[in-house]
């Protein structure tokens, strides 16, 4: 890296102008990265922290796919499923989306009625209780011991717990006795929460009509999920193939530009394995400092914006992004490479033919 | 150590046919002794250093240097032979922009290698030799051309070579800071028992060379013998 980092250091101009590009899409990514995770988790939370290893749907009708709206699970095969061998437990859910209120105000809630003797809820919920996500206690201004309305059904709240929500909505656990009508089964279950243990789950949904996910693919049968992940992961995916194609280009129009200095190496002595080193290493460098500020900055203007939009900041959605930012912009300069490799030193002789 | 070339030919692809650049040419270059190579435009005075300095193969004949013949030789093998053994200037002076006048001469040591105290030493003795150790910290356009060309001479001779090979190195110089050049090299030929070979079209500074060879159209004479 002796020639590189000298570059680095003598077109200070052209290399922070790169630089600024690089830590730019860092930002972007990163940003879009945790906005992407935190939609996520406001959609998917209250799914993805179930103390369940999967979940059994209705079976959809053929050439359709299993769905959280569609799926409706009678009172007869919950109580089969939990004589299938070897499950470990079967919690019957019924989920739905209802307004809460108190007094003036009110609130769009998630509701998971389960039964009475549940461990599911955060806290345990009885009949004519409410265990309320945060988020709806805070919009609602409640706490324990207060009465809100449920559907136009008066509970106590029983506790506040959790910040669980689904589809955008604070969940509200209820019992399945106090399930806001909605003209369906009321002892019908949307899903059931098992621990599968060693169970033929295969053989189990043939003889009983449903069909069981894991919980992590349980995730694509809610629909505003799917549709709003997809899209924000296309985004974040164009983004990476931009940035790969931006410094690809740059590197490429460098080396052509500095093709003569090349030429001069490779006439006194140096190989081209030196010189391709030379190259990577101070793409890396590049690389290294655009994407390690463009993340710094996007931690710190994310843990601003989590106060206000749904944002996660961890290692997944701010290191990560990086990381293949850095990867992917050296497969964008290695395009470069090849032309490192065939500049040929006699140019450096300028008058020989 | 001597470079001999061989009943050297080369040619090149001209439409249809070939063009001849170098026609069974013999020049031989002896330690401590300075060859000027003459001749007009186009003759094949520089397809003649390219040849020596490995930086093309001919189609026949032998570039021997010390015995060694190095025709056939891998590229890798023909790259580390420049790096070692051959010390080359180029016409325009062809620095790194990015270097310092030191740098330009380190940075051979690092393709050696790495850079060591010893290299460090060198490269400044080597700028002192050639009147440049106050300039050592500047870089290529900070410096004239005539100081630029006293660079890429000290480092063509940083890792110590038995052969220097000069491209024109008087052809972008007036006349005062060329017969300069001349001198300079006539010197470190001499202290440094080079064999040297130098490509001119200036025959004011033949009166330099031990040995003069004439190319026309390819074919090499010896004026004046060493």
């Amino acid at each position: 890296m002796f020639v590189a980092l000298r570059d680095l250091k003598f077109a200070k101009g052209r290399f922070a102008l790169m630089g600024a590009v690089v830590t730019l899409i860092t930002l972007l990514v990163v940003l879009l990265s945790g906005l992407t995770a935190g939609l996520g988790r406001e959609n998917v939370s209250a799914i993805t922290d179930l103390d369940a290893d999967h979940l059994v749907f209705a079976a959809p009708a053929q050439g359709q796919d299993i769905s959280f709206s569609d799926s409706v699970i009678p009172a007869g095969t919950q109580e089969a499923w939990t004589g299938v061998d070897g499950v470990a437990s079967v919690e019957p859910i019924a989920l739905g989306m209802s307004r809460v209120e108190s007094g003036e105000r009110s609130t769009g809630v998630a509701f998971f009625a389960v039964g009475g003797s549940s461990t599911l809820p955060p806290a345990a919920v009885r009949g004519g209780e409410v265990v309320l996500a945060e988020q709806a206690a805070e919009d609602l201004g409640v706490v324990a011991g207060d009465t809100v309305a449920v559907g136009g059904t008066e509970l106590e709240v029983a506790a506040v717990a959790g910040r669980d929500s689904y589809s955008h909505a604070p969940v509200a656990w209820i019992s399945t006795a106090d399930r806001p009508t909605t003209g369906a089964d009321p002892t019908a279950a949307t899903v059931l929460a098992i621990h599968a243990g060693a169970a033929d789950l295969p053989a189990a949904d043939a003889d009983l009509g449903t069909e069981t996910v894991t919980v992590a693919d349980s995730l694509n049968a809610i629909g505003s999920y799917s549709s709003e992940n997809g899209s924000l992961q296309l985004m974040r995916g164009l983004l990476l193939a931009i940035s790969a194609l931006v410094i690809g280009a740059f590197f490429t129009v460098w080396t052509v530009q500095r093709s003569p200095e090349i030429a001069i190496l490779k006439a006194v002595g140096a190989s081209t394995g030196y010189l391709l080193r030379d190259a990577v290493g101070q793409a890396f460098v590049l690389l290294l400092f655009g994407t390690g500020l463009g993340a710094a900055l996007a931690a710190g203007l994310g843990a601003l914006a989590s106060a206000a939009v749904p944002f996660v900041l961890d290692p997944a959605t701010v290191l990560l992004p990086a990381a293949l930012l850095v990867v992917l912009g050296l497969v964008g300069a290695a395009a470069s490479l090849r032309r490192i490799a065939t500049v040929d030193p006699l140019t450096a002789l300028g008058s020989a033919r | 150590m001597t470079m001999h070339l061989n009943d050297v030919t080369l040619t090149y692809p001209d439409g249809d046919g070939r063009l001849t650049a170098l026609d069974h040419v013999t020049v031989h270059a002896e330690p401590g002794a300075l060859t000027a190579v003459v001749g007009p435009s186009g003759s094949g005075k520089s397809s003649l250093l390219a040849v020596a300095a490995t930086l093309i193969t001919p189609d026949s004949g032998q570039v021997l240097l010390d015995g060694t013949d190095l025709v056939g030789l891998s590229r890798a093998q023909r790259t580390s032979v420049r790096r070692k053994r051959i010390g080359i200037v180029f016409q325009s002076a062809n620095l790194l922009a990015s270097l310092t006048a030191l740098e330009q001469l380190t940075v051979m040591a690092h393709l050696a290698g790495g850079v060591t105290t010893a290299a460090g030493e060198r490269a400044a003795e080597l700028l002192d030799a050639v009147g440049l150790a106050a300039r050592a910290d500047r870089r290529p356009h900070q410096l004239s051309g005539g100081q630029r060309q006293r660079v890429t001479i000290a480092r063509g001779l940083m890792n110590d070579p038995s052969v220097l090979l000069v491209d024109e190195p008087t052809s972008a110089l007036d006349t005062e800071r060329g017969a300069a050049i001349l001198d300079l090299l006539r010197r470190l030929t001499t202290e440094r028992d080079l064999a040297t070979i130098v490509v001119t079209h200036d025959r004011d500074h033949l009166a330099h060379a031990d040995q003069v060879v004439e190319i026309t159209d390819g074919r090499a004479r010896v004026l004046a013998a060493a």
